[in-house]
């Protein structure tokens, strides 16, 4: 009997133990190529304090340097997007924010609006499996589950990465124990350069109105940030397209006029920042590279620094010394990638190019 | 909620809990509410249906108990009075037979029409149109089919006929029945179990024991491996070659059908090792519903060894009782007067048996499909039959019988023809069917096999290395079976490390290699429809 | 009873009906043979064998069937 017992517990912890491993295995590393999956688990390892923090998709992501806020104004901040960020995920992200730190100010990016219901489920992989387990992760499962997916794949990622067997790639392996940074604060650096070319005319509104459950979470993030004495920040960033259709830009501006919110569409201040979208963007301008995200930042920079009460912390040694790693990170980045367009005319282990086959 | 769901496992796993933390005497009817609540989940509506076949049973069971009751107690009576003859008593048992026979009838009658009107009615409506204008087309009605209804519906069936003929008595309390009607893990695909061999354990009180339990796990895994592994893997393929019909002929319609062999074994027989696996964790004994098929070495052995509990089915309550009805009898009588030895032997039984094999077909859909299935199964049976003493000269002159080789060659002779026959419930419908098997005699290609075709089913070269390792898996525990006719739990039991060894060796493979999940189509067992 | 084993060895001439006890369990015979038996002896021997009396022990033997026909007769 006894040594029945002891091969149960031994075949047990075994069983786990490979299924452990095998979960780590398989679960997708984004670590080149597609490296937005990486972004929200990175917040937890950053020692330093956020005074202010950026709420958003790729249009916060991307677009704003962090590094250059330190390097400009001192502001210690942190960019919590992620493609197709919904905005209960941003709540909820907020939320999780709040689990750590209190930060004095929250930039929401307001494009995300225009999506009322889950959409796609592997954007929600990306944004939700890199979030530590609470009840604010519970939840933001729970509100962004499309209709096919179910909860015990989020509790048990082995469920729903296993078929990966078939296609494991060498940073499966490579990255099995520990991944590296692959954002700067959580912002995504690039550094090449495709001019805009012009976008498509933009379509008619059907339903001008934003929908109810998106407007909710927007309710909700006001609140939160109203209970723990955080300004809330509403902007749009300086991008044309996808289209930010005059009709929304109303409603928002409503909206914060009605909250006594601060709402600011950047799209009607890209000249003033000195946007060049023959030079500022990398992708015909849908995202900013890295000069267009300096400016940016060095715009909405000037705006934090002059209306709210922020730490310069170029001089607090502690923070200071992280942020000096940061720095070096984001030149070692931008070097490389200077380098790799010097080389081969474009970006070779970033973006397309470095995905896996 | 089928059996590959996450909420199916979380739904066995809290009962298996909840049947051997409470008193040994909630053991039944906890298994009661679990399964209305199984069915309620499915669609309330259902159990209207299963509701109504339960009464309905069990009144009639009652009332022909109390027919018999009544006779036997007028025979006691007329015993001690001492009017008792043996006329009184023939009398009194035919009356109460005759009673009896009513109550079956009308509660067979209700039960069976239920079936037919939700399984047939569509499939009659159609074949009705094809006579009519369009104009005057009869419109399709919008039906529930309750789920399993004919496997449920067989067994309510066999108990009212077991009751009538008294090899059981009926059954007094009206959950209890209730509870064989519904049992949860049989309610999907079968067993058709029977009411004497099902009650034995259905409402005994079970103590836990670890062989037992772990017996059923072991099961229980197998049937997840068979299913989710290899089933539901390879009806990608399946899926492709059956739905094209344009570019997948000759060569392919020959790949289909081993294809569709190797999954509906893996899905159907995977589904009865999860019914019979969570019954014997359970500590209940639920029929077996295979015994190696796909080792027969002709079609009648296979018969014996697939879906055993529909053929026993067939037999015993239509193929027995059709055969040796009093006018059969007559008619075999005056057949051997007026036909001749040849045909005086074999009409009444191929009579029976076509009758059998018709209601088969039926039964497995309503499609002209399945009833054209039937009938070839009918065919290929009683050629062989006739065929027989030509074998038996064959092998008396050339002895090879005895050679191995020659056994395997049966085996797989017996394979193809049952594969052969069940591209019928494969392709759209008989026509095309023949069409497509034609093609295999006169477009086949033996550059498919070895030209990458096979990759582009939709199954990967790593699809195939599972397939194969799959099926070496299946084929070494089965040939073990088949050699030592023994269960192969027994030997590994007694080695606890290698016993959960192996129970956690199946749940990782069928973990990590298993088509589940989100990514693949949430595939439903194939006799979930029947 | 030898008529029984007559009607058994036309079925299957080279069965040892007087031991074997499994001919049902053993496929010996199988559901076409069972209904010539029961034809038969309806035949030969005017004793009707019910559909519920068709069961593996019933005619697992010779003696069985024999048993079974003194029964139905009896009964009569």
């Amino acid at each position: 009997m006894k040594k029945r017992i002891v091969a149960l517990i031994s075949v047990l912890v075994i069983t786990g133990i490979i299924l452990a491993f095998l979960s780590c295995l398989v679960m997708p590393k984004y670590m080149s190529g597609i490296i937005e999956g990486s972004l929200t688990e990175e917040y937890y390892d950053d020692k330093a304090p956020h005074e202010v923090i950026f709420i958003g998709d790729c249009e916060l992501y991307e677009n704003v340097s962090t590094v250059e806020l330190y390097r400009e104004y001192g502001i210690s901040s942190y960019i919590r997007g992620n493609s197709q960020q919904l905005i209960w995920q941003s709540y909820y992200l907020l939320e999780d924010v709040l689990r750590y730190e209190k930060p004095k100010v929250v930039v929401f990016n307001v494009l995300a609006l225009k999506y009322n219901e889950p959409k796609s489920e592997t954007y929600n992989r990306m944004t939700l499996d890199g979030m530590k387990w609470s009840m604010t992760k519970v939840n933001a499962i729970k509100a962004s589950m499309t209709e096919d997916e179910n909860f015990v794949e989020y509790v048990f990622p082995f469920l729903r990465f296993h078929s990966r067997w078939q296609e494991l790639k060498a940073s499966d392996w490579n990255y099995l124990m520990g991944k590296e940074p692959v954002s700067i604060n959580g912002y995504y650096l690039r550094a090449d350069v495709r001019p805009e070319t012009g976008f498509p005319e933009p379509k008619s509104l059907t339903d001008p109105a934003f929908g109810s459950n998106a407007m909710m979470y927007l309710d909700k993030m006001a609140d939160l940030c109203r209970e723990n004495g955080i300004e809330l920040i509403l902007v749009k960033a300086p991008i044309t397209y996808p289209y930010w259709y005059p009709e929304w830009d109303q409603q928002v501006s409503d909206y914060a006029q009605e909250k006594g919110l601060t709402y600011i569409n950047y799209i009607n201040e890209m000249d003033a920042m000195g946007l060049d979208m023959t030079t500022d963007t990398y992708d015909g301008g849908e995202h900013l590279n890295v000069y267009g995200a300096e400016k940016f930042a060095d715009h909405i920079g000037a705006y934090l620094t002059e209306n709210y009460d922020l730490t310069d912390y170029r001089n607090v040694p502690g923070v200071a010394a992280i942020w000096a790693e940061k720095e070096s990170l984001y030149d070692s980045i931008l070097q490389q990638q200077l380098s790799e367009i010097a080389q081969y005319g474009e970006l070779m282990s970033f973006g397309k190019n470095a995905i896996e086959e | 909620m089928l059996f590959v769901s996450y909420e199916f496992i979380a739904f066995t796993i809290l009962l298996f809990v909840l049947y051997y933390l409470l008193p040994k005497k909630c053991q039944w009817p906890l298994l009661l509410i679990a399964s209305y609540v199984f069915y309620w989940i499915a669609n309330p509506y259902y159990l209207i249906f299963i509701g109504t076949t339960t009464i309905s049973a069990f009144a009639a069971g009652v009332l022909m108990d109390k027919a018999q009751g009544r006779a036997d107690l007028a025979i006691k009576a007329a015993k001690e009075d001492g009017s008792y003859t043996s006329d009184l008593k023939k009398a009194l048992k035919a009356k109460a037979k005759s009673s009896k026979w009513k109550i079956l009838l009308v509660s067979m009658l209700f039960n069976l029409g239920i079936l037919a009107v939700t399984k047939y009615t569509n499939f009659v409506i159609t074949n009705i149109n094809k006579f009519l204008e369009d104009g005057a087309a009869l419109k399709a009605v919008d039906l529930i089919i309750p789920m399993g209804i004919s496997f449920y519906t067989f067994q309510t069936v066999g108990y009212l006929i077991d009751t009538y003929r008294g090899t059981v008595k009926a059954e007094r309390n009206p959950f209890k029945l209730a509870l064989f009607v519904s049992f949860f893990p049989q309610l999907v695909q079968g067993p058709i179990s029977r009411y004497g061999d099902l009650s034995k354990t259905l409402y005994g009180e079970h103590k836990f024991t670890e062989k037992t339990f772990t017996y059923g796990l072991v099961r229980i895994l197998w049937g997840y491996f068979k299913k989710v592994v290899i089933a539901d893997r390879i009806i990608t393929a399946v899926t492709a070659l059956i739905g094209d019909t344009e570019t997948y002929t000759g060569a392919y319609v020959f790949i289909a059908m081993f294809f569709y062999a190797f999954e509906l074994y893996c899905d159907f027989t995977g589904g009865i090792d999860i019914t019979i696996g969570i019954a014997q964790c359970l500590g209940i004994t639920v029929t077996e519903n295979f015994n190696l098929p796909y080792f027969s070495k002709n079609i009648k052995e296979y018969w014996n060894r697939w879906h055993i509990t529909m053929g026993s089915w067939f037999t015993d309550y239509i193929f027995y009782p059709l055969s040796v009805d009093k006018n059969m009898l007559r008619l075999s009588k005056w057949s051997r007067e007026h036909l001749g030895k040849f045909w005086g032997k074999r009409l009444t039984v191929y009579l029976s048996a076509f009758i059998v094999w018709l209601a088969t077909g039926v039964w497995h859909g309503a499609a002209w499909n399945f009833i054209v299935w039937g009938l070839m199964n009918f065919a290929v049976i009683m050629i062989s039959q006739e065929l027989d003493p030509l074998y038996l000269r064959f092998h008396k002159k050339f002895k090879v019988k005895d050679k191995a080789g020659y056994g395997v060659f049966e085996i797989i002779r017996t394979i193809f023809l049952m594969s052969l026959i069940r591209m019928f419930d494969c392709y759209r419908d008989v026509p095309m069917t023949f069409r497509m098997v034609g093609t295999m005699f006169t477009r086949f290609r033996l550059s498919t096999f070895t030209d990458g075709s096979l990759l582009q089913l939709g199954l990967g070269s790593s699809d195939y290395i599972v397939l194969a390792a799959g099926l070496l898996i299946i084929l070494s525990v089965s040939i073990y079976k088949y050699r030592s006719k023994k269960d192969i739990r027994d030997r590994l039991y007694d080695t606890p490390w290698i016993w959960y060894g192996a129970m956690s060796f199946l749940l990782i493979i069928t973990l990590l290699f298993g088509a589940y999940g989100h990514g693949y189509d949430a595939t439903q067992f194939i006799y979930n429809q029947f | 009873m030898d008529v029984i084993i007559e009607i058994l060895k036309e079925l299957h001439p080279d069965v040892d009906y007087e031991t074997n006890t499994s001919l049902v369990d053993d496929r010996i015979i199988d559901s076409f043979d069972i209904i010539s038996i029961v034809a038969e002896i309806d035949d030969r021997l005017d004793v009707q064998i019910p559909a519920e009396e068709i069961i593996p022990d019933n005619f697992n033997s010779a003696a069985a069937l024999a048993a079974l026909v003194k029964k139905l007769e009896d009964e009569d």
